[in-house]
């Protein structure tokens, strides 16, 4: 059986050849703008830096994925499609792409340019994975978090097309590309401004000896001071129903698949996915090495669950989980 | 300006969609009229047979009927479900992209699509959609700019209730009553409206409803039926809820027809019954949860 591919993040130049240099065999990154959704200040690349990075990693026999993964606003399409032109010209061996719109630009301005569908495009089926494929001609689809791995694996017995799944870092619990959580609390959202719990509208409140962090003044969960309080995403938050306050979504942890590599493997996943490209240099140093490993593991016959460790204290909250990969998370 | 009921989002158990499709079959101020299970598949084989006798009565009593599909099709039997929908020669809703393959016929781009612009909408209408009705998320600007490159879209204004936010593989009711998605027991028909969800601090903020979150404020429009048409807006659509339904649409054809002003449209409709507070901060652009003093 064929190896994996492993993807990691690159939130800039630096980042990018940490990831390589730590055994990353594909990296994604976005341009300086907010036709991605990581459009964080001081993150992200030039296009002179996205083509020197391109050809950094081409002759290292890497790849480089460019993300214009958001929806363009109405009458502003030229800034994305900009993008799209910027990310071709770079060299690149492929742009990762959601917009209906963007998809149709780029079949037809660049016919030989690589796509890859976004988790942002929500394609979670078999119908909807050949609809990109037969009218975008797309490669690979981001597969949403909401499948099982023994759900992928029926997915990849159906499709021509590339699978790519993420195995660490943020957990998304809503179909993403689909999630107005964040517009409805906090006026802006991944669909609208590419960004999710906005930080403009999050604050930590001192109360009776606690620290409350609310997001657009709504309180989404309360820490003893002194303990170490989460960023205030709204669907990690807790909330009371039927008279009982808790985790509802989703506990504040985040998504360390590692464990299920094998399986994942089986199922015919072409490539996992590292999140977290406002993450840094060290982080995804330690993250692609953990991962290295363990596919190599893999690869020779061991075990990649001995490598799960290396990663804990990278978690949210210090807690972990496989997410939707296991039914039992329904 | 059509007055158009979404399709239901609710569990409702059979008898209810029967008592309720009655009424509005006789409400002459409906003009269409979706129908089908849109958040859960496992519904369906529950109330097929009632939306079927539905679907009748509402054709007979001189109402367009469209049918809907599922926005997250998760089972092999929900996408056959879809599969089998996209067959259909009618007009039907499409909520997710997975129906765009086997369509070769007309269909209304639901809210839980997510096509955001102008170059997402001529995608769709390639492909044989003839009317929008815009994500939620999207603003009056947003959509009259999309009107602006499309003025032969028509597009319906989801202009009444609970706004459906997120989706999930996860079903949040079974998980408020300690249960799983698979050996749920159908606990999400105990909330008609959704099951409201406050923070911490005892504030009421969303609503659960099965895989589906939703606001728990109630949508409703606050600027004049001609803003509405100046922006492209061609039709209202008034999502079930289990106050007065047919009152609430009799408010939205005298609003349509300019004889109430959108305070007076407030009033009305609460007296109707409405299982939350209203909103409308997606109009301007602004959170969704916030709203405008109506006076």
């Amino acid at each position: 059986m064929g190896s994996i591919e492993l993807v990691c993040p690159a939130g800039s130049p630096a980042m990018l050849k940490a990831a390589i240099e730590a055994g990353a065999d594909s990296v994604y990154c976005g341009l300086r703008n907010d036709t991605n959704a990581r459009n964080f200040p001081g993150l992200n690349f030039s296009p002179q830096e996205l083509a020197e990075a391109s050809a950094w990693a081409q002759a290292r026999g890497r790849k480089v994925l460019v993300a214009v993964n958001t929806f363009a606003r109405p009458g502003e399409s030229a800034r994305w499609r900009a993008s799209i032109d910027a990310a071709a010209s770079s060299g690149a061996h492929a742009v990762i792409v959601a917009d209906l719109g963007l998809l149709a630009y780029a079949r037809e301005r660049w016919p030989n340019l690589r796509l890859h569908l976004s988790v942002q495009a929500a394609a979670g089926s078999p119908e909807a994975i050949r609809f990109y494929a037969e009218t975008y001609n797309v490669r690979r689809v981001v597969l949403p978090r909401v499948l099982s791995v023994q759900e992928i694996a029926a997915l990849g017995r159906q499709i021509e097309t590339e699978t790519e799944a993420f195995v660490f870092g943020g957990l998304c619990v809503m179909a993403e590309g689909r999630c107005a959580l964040s517009s409805y609390a906090a006026k802006r959202s991944p669909n609208l401004c590419g960004v999710c719990s906005p930080p403009e509208a999050v604050a930590y409140t001192e109360e009776d000896e606690t620290l409350v962090s609310r997001l657009a003044g709504y309180a989404l969960d309360r820490y003893e001071l002194g303990e170490k309080a989460g960023y205030p995403t709204l669907c990690k938050g807790r909330f009371e129903a039927r008279g009982v306050l808790s985790y509802l979504f989703e506990d504040p942890v985040s998504l360390n698949a590692m464990g299920l590599l094998a399986g994942l493997r089986a199922a015919g996943v072409t490539a996992v996915k590292i999140e977290g490209r406002q993450r840094g240099k060290a982080y995804v140093t330690r993250v692609a090495g953990a991962f290295r490993q363990a596919i190599d593991a893999l690869d020779a016959g061991g075990d990649p669950q001995a490598y799960e460790h290396l990663l804990t204290d990278l978690a949210e909250g210090g807690r972990e989980t496989a997410g939707a990969y296991k039914k039992t998370w329904r | 300006m059509q007055i158009t009921l979404g399709p239901l989002m609710f569990h409702w158990p059979p008898e209810q969609l029967a008592a309720f499709y009655e009424a509005i079959a006789a409400e002459p101020t409906i003009d269409r009229v979706y129908l089908g299970e849109v958040v859960c598949g496992k519904r369906s084989p529950l109330t097929e047979h009632a939306l079927a006798a539905a679907a009748e009565r509402l054709v007979d009593a001189g109402k367009a009927v469209v049918w809907s599909g599922l926005a997250l099709p998760a089972t092999v039997r929900d996408r056959k479900a879809v599969a089998a929908l996209t067959q259909a020669s009618d007009l039907i809703e499409i909520n997710d992209v997975s129906a765009m393959l086997g369509r070769d016929g007309p269909f209304v781009a639901g809210p839980l699509l997510n096509a955001y612009n102008e170059g997402a909408v001529k995608e769709l209408a390639r492909r044989g959609c003839v009317r929008l009705c815009p994500n939620v998320e999207l603003s009056l600007e947003a959509i009259s700019k999309i009107a602006g490159f499309h003025p032969a879209m028509e597009i319906e204004f989801f202009a009444f209730g609970r706004l459906p936010l997120a989706l999930s593989g996860r079903c949040y009711h079974a998980r408020s009553h300690g249960l799983h998605k698979d050996g749920c027991q159908f606990v999400c028909d105990q909330d008609p409206d959704g099951m409201t969800l406050r923070s911490l601090e005892g504030e009421a903020f969303l609503a659960v409803n099965g895989v589906q979150t939703l606001s728990h404020g109630v949508q409703l429009v606050d600027v004049p039926a001609r803003d509405l048409r100046a922006a492209g807006v061609t039709a209202l659509r008034l999502s079930p809820h289990s106050g007065d339904m047919t009152a609430v649409a009799r408010a939205f054809r005298a609003y349509a027809d300019n004889r109430l002003s959108p305070c007076e449209l407030a009033e009305d409709v609460r007296k109707a019954g409405a299982p939350g507070p209203f909103v409308n901060g997606y109009l301007r652009g602004e959170a969704g949860g916030e709203s405008s003093r109506f006076g």
